[in-house]
């Protein structure tokens, strides 16, 4: 069980969630400072650490969209938080996947800020109201690259197949 | 069953009869392009080979390209040094397709690719940039993905587990009326679709008025396809692209279009006639918040954008330039213009639009992505509107999130530039 420490809107861009004035920072070991910078007080507690590993980013539909910018999801991946939204747009789905960064497909979602969120194999828990909601399982096609921790092992081992 | 443009290029790619909708495959990638973000890349490829007891080597040289666009000349010394890193990284790995920060052949990526004949139709074609989705205008399957996934192309060559997108047919009918344009059309199919009609989808473009469409406009539609989620945008290859490619890009070799079957499917079909379409306006802070320019005419504007990808190309120059020709820039409002390339401002120049837009008080700056993402010059103050010929208009995207940015044709922000607040250029 894990806290829903933000609730966002649909069609929260790579924008706000790393603003393009800080791209020129790159290594996932320094995007996580700038997450969702814009919104200040949130950026300050992600900063503070006040939410342990697991914490849930609730997310409208169409998540992510906008920029292939992978500092979007590396400065998320910083703070081991869960993205679970009705929808992700495709390139930062994939680059979720290919970091190893939690996201769970829910179109049913309906969770606001401080709820507690169960997510088993097949659905989302809401304990706080009490409602379920169906998951929609990641393409097979994905499971691979999860499966190898993400798409840099699962390279790297294809590169090693090729003798 | 027939196959769509996209179906069909990816079963070429992956060495298969025929694929559909749904299928997963690994297409081999013909063009794997990457800007600044190419010092992401270039980690994420190193750390690919530790451990394998093999030098890192790009698969195919030849097939990289690498474009200096989004902060240049260096707006930091962060930018600088990694600027520094892959030019490094170029020379060691023998990348030809290399356009640095130059006057003459550098220019913004999605340009750039079009202009030397980097991208042909049928082409499978990878960039770290959204905006990929431009090169469909020359008939390839282009699209956006991140700095990892670009890494494990450089390693094998091919993008691993692609799942075979369903595709939208849009078909377009029509004249368009004076100063009405392929941005217009652009935003009004955005409107229509929404910001995430087409996720995980494919565009892909018909009917008469896409036919006698220029090359120039078939890339500003393309561009935008991802503002409405599309994977791709496709304009199928025909004599406009083999015109362009032979004539603007040089190209001699052979080119083949690749054209859908006749009974290829279409998860929707979507039709549009331009005849009575309005100048379109997408209002903050969404791509798809679009409205006839009626809906918000006389809002006052800071800033005037002309460039970018979707619009700095000449002919969104020459028309800018004939409605500002012995007219003024507003008092208050200031007009920033980015012409898409080097050769496009060479030729800029020899054609006056440069002089008419320096007479008129606009400042022309230097090709690249300038103002768009907010990164590098021309930000906004607080509280403060621009209207652009761009392609986003998210909060904060011209760098502060307490401005707004409208985004418009260059007739649009042309004869807005003139009054200082957003002007139909159909009754300047």
């Amino acid at each position: 069980m894990a806290k829903v420490i933000i609730a966002l809107g649909n069609d929260i861009s790579t924008d706000d969630i790393y603003p393009g004035r800080f791209m020129a920072t790159v290594l996932p070991s320094e995007t996580p400072q700038f997450a969702f910078s814009d919104r200040t007080e949130f950026n300050a507690r992600l900063k503070a650490r006040e939410f342990p590993a697991g914490s849930i980013i609730v997310g409208g539909e169409n998540f992510g969209c906008g920029s292939s910018r992978e500092q979007a999801c590396s400065t998320l991946k910083g703070y081991e938080v869960t993205v679970v939204a009705k929808s992700i747009s495709r390139i930062f789905l994939q680059n979720s996947i290919n970091l190893g960064l939690r996201v769970v497909l829910c179109p049913g979602l309906e969770a606001s800020e401080g709820d507690e969120l169960e997510i088993t194999g097949d659905q989302v828990l809401n304990t706080t109201t009490g409602k379920a909601f169906a998951q929609v399982r990641m393409p097979a096609s994905r499971q691979g690259i999860m499966d190898a921790g993400g798409l840099i092992p699962y390279t790297r081992t294809l590169l090693k197949a090729r003798g | 069953m027939g196959m769509t443009v996209a179906e069909k290029i990816l079963a070429r790619a992956a060495g298969l009869p025929s694929v559909a909708a749904g299928d997963v495959v690994e297409p081999k990638v013909d063009l794997a392009m990457s800007h600044e973000n190419a010092a992401l890349v270039i980690n994420q490829f190193l750390e690919v080979f530790e451990g394998t007891g093999r030098a890192p080597k790009v698969w195919d040289p030849s097939r990289v390209a690498v474009i200096f666009d989004h902060r240049v000349p260096a707006e930091s010394p962060k930018t600088a040094t990694n600027q520094k890193k892959i030019r490094e990284f170029i020379a060691a790995n023998g990348i030809g397709k290399f356009h640095d920060i130059r006057g003459d052949v550098g220019g913004i990526c999605h340009q750039i690719l079009p202009e030397y004949g980097y991208v042909r139709p049928g082409f499978v074609v990878v960039g770290t940039d959204s905006h990929t989705t431009s090169h469909g205008a020359l008939g390839a399957f282009s699209f956006g993905i991140g700095a990892t996934e670009m890494a494990s192309v450089w390693s094998l060559g091919f993008a691993v587990n692609i799942e075979v997108p369903e595709t939208i047919k849009v078909v377009v009918t029509g004249e368009f009326p004076p100063f009405v344009s392929a941005k217009d059309l652009i935003l009004k199919v955005i409107g229509t679709l929404t910001a995430q009609g087409a996720n995980y989808k494919v565009l892909e473009f018909h009917g008469e008025t896409i036919r006698r469409m220029n090359t120039s406009g078939r890339i500003a539609i393309c561009n935008m396809s991802v503002e409405a989620g599309a994977t791709s945008g496709i304009v199928p290859g025909d004599d406009e692209t083999v015109r362009y490619l032979r004539d603007e890009s040089g190209v001699t070799d052979a080119i083949e279009c690749v054209t859908p079957d006749a009974d290829a499917h279409y998860v929707r079909t979507v039709e549009i006639d331009v005849s009575t379409l309005a100048p379109q306006i997408a209002c903050p802070h969404t791509v798809d918040n679009v409205k006839p320019i009626s809906a918000v005419a006389g809002t006052k504007v800071q800033q005037i954008v002309i460039g970018s990808c979707t619009n700095g190309r000449l002919d969104d120059l020459a028309i800018a330039a004939a409605i500002l020709r012995g007219k003024k820039v507003a008092q208050g409002t200031r007009m920033l213009v980015f012409p898409a390339s080097g050769r496009i401002f060479a030729q800029a120049m020899e054609q006056g639009y440069v002089q008419d837009f320096m007479k008129a008080g606009a400042v022309v700056m230097n090709s690249g992505c300038g103002p768009c993402l907010g990164v590098h010059e021309g930000a906004l103050g607080d509280n403060e509107t621009a209207l652009s010929t761009t392609n986003r208009n998210f909060k904060g995207r011209m760098g502060n999130p307490k401005s707004e940015v409208y985004l418009c044709s260059p007739a649009v922000a042309a004869a807005s530039a003139i009054t200082g607040v957003i002007t139909d250029p159909r009754e300047s």
